[in-house]
């Protein structure tokens, strides 16, 4: 008997080394997927009852964690929700969290590298983490007007940045929603908000930012493209006479846009036709060139690549070993080829500031709760997109467009502007196009470029809504 | 067997010791839960505290009393246990604004106080065996309680609780005391003829059905019962309590490989026929398809608590540091992952290391028992109490499928702290007598029961015995 109650001793010692192994291979081998298990929110309730960072624009918070006595112990709010909900996004456990909510929350929730020391420190003064602030580059009142300046119902971003630092001073983009809705803590709450918003605005989605996000034909504009292409290959300037038929068959059919104007004159110089946007000679000059010069243009002005300032920017295509019928519309904007209003921003940023592109940022600092500075942004070159002559020199050309041209409802008195429109004609029954303009001022000392870009609208309100809407910002930034 | 005499020397000074140890533990552990929380240390610390350790030492002074060569790790390892245990339902009560703990100390106190009338009352184990029977026909009067209209209750599913006056009570929790009573006896007595009627098929020597027949039958009913109500783990704990038994009585394989094989085919049958059988194996089997988590009565409770097992990792986020809360039934069937989260890996490690302790010494007993019905009596509870660690924490760790098994002194609820505690009482009894000196004259080596000094009282009695 007794040999038999050894043996069941073993047993038992077998069953609990069993247990032991199982709780091993649970809390320390397999504890690292378990933790990143996409059902496990356990960290996600963790930092919902951790005192957030504030999102600040000028010293102020336009996103801010209250003390709440609901499920969690802060609520996230706010400010002016609208007029920033692209920026900031939102935070919630039930919708998730977006745009800088997302990309910022290492320092926003006080995991950051910048913060390993003060999390030492907690660590041992048991302290709570406290998340860090993120001062953002926008300027309020700019946001506001810029943003006022978008009609609702409408489909449009405007953004102004500085040429030389690369700094975002306004990011607007309409619809937009109210980014309060959408973080509420009840789950079933935050869902119908979702459904609601949604409805409101079937053209919105709240999960990307149409500046940075939306990708369409980018018109005219994409002519500044051409332009440096052509500089470059030495066989144009601004004085060279160009054959402007008002018609051509040949690399693909095409005419003239804007009748009258352009087909007053079947030859014309690139001035001229740059002014008027006459279509027909850049399909001929993309003839003569080929692609690969345009792609190394597209490249260098940032097409193709991930960008992210630091919200994660859509790369905008130029696709690669076109045919000439494609390559000629690609010249005009037309095509496959797909930009994002930051696109046509950085290609504005890069001619102004003398060929050169500032990476486009929109965090100015990170400061700890006792306002400390962990970090602040330093200006950092993107690229060199082209050399000082050939930007100076499109520049010139630009300068004709706002002076003698399409942009002229932009001009500002007493300014020195350099803008390009764009019109991309979807070739939809309804007769809807891309509005856009991209352009910078004072063009010899560039201080802001500014682009603005209306989606699927009929042609008078777009062009309505483009330069003169660049000349009204001109105006409140340089307070004319 | 003579490595088993030990001289009999009582070592209560070291129980007192060793359960000083023990109180120091679970009332710091109660303390960590009081000073990390938000509103700081409460009042409960002091009362509920206060309760424990004067239990303690009740039953100590008891022991001290009526059974003084009981085994001294026993109860310090009983009372580390269950302060724990107290620790971490205070701690949820604290996260989820319930009183839960304050019930628990309420029943430890009830069942410590059943326990020590155990001690009183029986003072020699050996007085079971001639309950035998009635240990059978009570065995089968507790399991069928839940199933009387209006006394039965459903709850989670299973019809396993009776409620009496507004309390509920799971009586098959009793059951497993009765129940292993009537095994031992029956074995103690019927061993031989099992072991050498019967005929003899190939390497099976195989007892006579008349022999077998009321074991049949007793695990017949328990089963049978028990398919019924719903209750998967308590299934497993008879089934288990009776192969352990009838192994040590006849110190035969065969009946583990017969048993074994009678556990698959009901696993099988069971997995087939029965939905809440199915949906247990599946959701063990596909825990983490994001259907079986979301579904109604899904592996939501496993994972849940592998996740919490995993944000414990190797040393925990400390008592009242964590979110155990998030876990259903953190309190109950999942407060190993509870532990685990706020303990980490060390600290769990050595809860169940305490278990192993426990449970080695009462295998201890069982091994120094001079009779064989004690012998079967501390084995099977021994085994009872590994069983139900072992299917709880191979449940929540998903080695096996979670049942809805008692961790034993932890879990919240009154009936498995009751059944348990006069489960130690009766290993501390069979300890005492084992370890207790022998009348001069009969052979230590014989299995053969000694007279018990019935009602021999006390210190001073026991001392002029050892005088002699």
């Amino acid at each position: 008997m007794n040999q038999a109650i050894r043996n069941t001793w073993i047993a038992v010692m077998v069953l609990f080394v069993l247990c032991l192994g199982a709780l091993s291979y649970v809390q320390f081998f397999a504890a690292k997927d378990l933790n990143a298990n996409p059902l496990n929110n356990r960290q996600l309730f963790r930092d919902f009852d951790l005192p957030r960072g504030a999102i600040l624009v000028d010293g102020k918070p336009i996103a801010e964690s209250v003390p709440t006595d609901g499920q969690f112990k802060y609520q996230r709010v706010y400010t002016d929700p609208e007029l920033y909900s692209h920026l900031t996004g939102f935070y919630s456990l039930a919708n998730g969290s977006t745009q800088l909510e997302s990309v910022m929350n290492p320092e926003l929730t006080g995991k950051s590298q910048d913060q390993f020391f003060d999390r030492l420190v907690n660590l041992f003064s048991g302290k709570e983490n406290e998340g860090a602030s993120v001062e953002l580059t926008i300027d309020p009142e700019l946001q506001k007007f810029v943003y006022d300046l978008i009609p609702e119902g409408t489909r449009g971003s405007i953004i102004v940045s500085e040429p030389k630092t690369g700094n975002i001073l306004a990011m607007a983009s309409k619809p937009s929603y109210d980014t309060n809705l959408l973080a509420v803590h009840s789950t079933t709450k935050a869902a119908e908000n979702m459904k609601k918003v949604l409805a409101e605005n079937p053209n919105l989605s709240p999960y990307r930012n149409p500046a940075l996000f939306n990708t369409m034909n980018p018109g005219s504009s994409f002519k500044i493209l051409d332009l440096v292409a052509g500089l470059e290959s030495g066989n144009y300037n601004a004085d060279t006479v160009l054959k402007n038929p008002e018609k051509i068959t040949d690399p693909v059919k095409m005419s003239n846009f804007n009748e009258g104007i352009c087909a007053s004159r079947s030859e014309a110089t690139l001035e001229f036709i740059v002014a008027q946007s006459c279509n027909t000679p850049f399909a001929l000059m993309s003839k003569e060139l080929g692609p690969e010069p345009f792609e190394n243009v597209t490249e260098r002005f940032g097409f193709g690549q991930q960008l992210n300032i630091p919200l994660p920017v859509q790369p905008s295509i130029f696709p690669p070993n076109m045919t000439p019928a494609d390559l000629a519309l690609a010249s005009i904007g037309g095509s496959e080829v797909m930009t994002t209003a930051m696109q046509m921003n950085m290609v504005a940023m890069g001619i102004a500031n003398d060929g050169v592109i500032m990476e486009p940022n929109l965090v100015k600092q990170v400061m700890a709760p006792d306002l400390r500075v962990l970090s602040s942004s330093e200006p950092k070159e993107f690229s060199t997109a082209t050399t000082k002559e050939v930007a100076d020199q499109v520049t010139d050309l630009m300068r004709g467009s706002v002076k003698s041209g399409t942009s002229m409802r932009a001009a500002v008195p007493g300014l020195d502007i350099a803008a390009k429109t764009g019109t991309a004609d979807l070739n939809l029954d309804s007769g809807v196009v891309n509005s856009w303009i991209t352009g910078f001022a004072p063009a010899d000392d560039p201080e802001v470029a500014v682009t603005i870009a209306f989606e699927r609208i009929d042609y008078p309100t777009g062009s309505s809504l483009t330069s003169p809407n660049m000349k009204k910002i001109l105006e409140a930034v340089f307070n004319q | 067997m003579t490595e088993l005499q030990t001289a009999p020397v009582p070592r209560r000074n070291m129980e007192l010791l060793l359960l000083l140890l023990s109180l120091v533990v679970g009332m710091g552990a109660y303390y960590l839960v009081g000073v990390n929380s938000d509103d700081g240390l409460s009042s409960e610390f002091i009362t509920q505290g206060l309760v424990l350790v004067g239990l303690a030492l009740v039953f100590h002074i008891a022991l001290r009393i009526w059974a003084q060569y009981a085994d001294p790790v026993i109860l310090p390892v009983t009372v580390a246990i269950n302060g724990i245990g107290l620790a971490m339902i205070h701690r949820i009560d604290l996260a989820k604004n319930t009183d839960t703990a304050m019930r628990q100390i309420m029943w430890t106190g009830v069942a410590m106080v059943i326990a020590m009338i155990a001690l009183w009352a029986i003072r020699d184990h050996r007085v079971l065996r001639k309950f035998t029977y009635i240990a059978l026909a009570a065995s089968v009067v507790l399991l069928l309680l839940p199933l009387i209209p209006k006394v039965g209750v459903i709850i989670n599913g299973a019809r396993i609780w009776v409620n009496f006056f507004g309390l509920s009570f799971q009586p098959g929790e009793l059951a497993k005391i009765t129940l292993a009573i009537f095994f031992a006896g029956y074995l103690s007595s019927n061993r031989e003829l099992i072991l050498l009627a019967g005929r003899k098929i190939g390497p099976l020597q195989l007892p006579r059905a008349r022999d077998l027949g009321p074991m049949i039958v007793a695990w017949m009913v328990s089963i049978g019962v028990l398919v019924v109500q719903r209750d998967l783990g308590s299934s497993i704990l008879f089934f288990g309590l009776f192969m352990v038994m009838i192994y040590v009585a006849t110190a035969r394989v065969s009946w583990i490989a017969i048993g074994t094989l009678m556990l698959a085919a009901g696993g099988t049958f069971a997995y087939l026929t029965m939905s809440h059988v199915t949906r247990r194996i599946d959701g063990w089997i596909h825990a983490f398809d994001p259907d079986i988590y979301h579904a109604q009565g899904g592996s939501r409770q496993i994972v849940e608590g592998l996740f919490g097992l995993a944000n414990g990792g190797l040393v925990g986020t400390g008592l009242g540091e964590g979110t155990p809360y998030r876990v259903p039934l953190a309190n109950s069937d999942m407060i190993i992952a509870s532990l685990g989260e706020e303990l980490g890996l060390i600290g769990l490690s050595a809860i169940v290391l305490l278990y192993l302790i426990l449970i080695s010494r009462g295998l201890r007993a069982a091994l120094g028992s001079r009779d064989s019905f004690g012998k079967l009596l501390a084995t099977g509870f021994s085994f009872t109490l590994a069983l139900q660690c072992f299917v709880v924490i191979g449940g929540v760790t998903r080695l096996i499928p979670l049942t809805g098994l008692t961790t034993p002194f932890m879990a919240a609820g009154g009936s498995s702290l009751l059944s348990n505690w006069v489960i130690v009482a009766l290993l501390l009894l069979i300890s005492h007598n084992s370890r207790r000196p022998m009348i001069s004259g009969v052979s230590a080596t014989a299995e053969v029961a000694t007279k018990a000094p019935r009602r021999s009282g006390g210190i001073f009695a026991t001392r002029k015995e050892t005088q002699r």
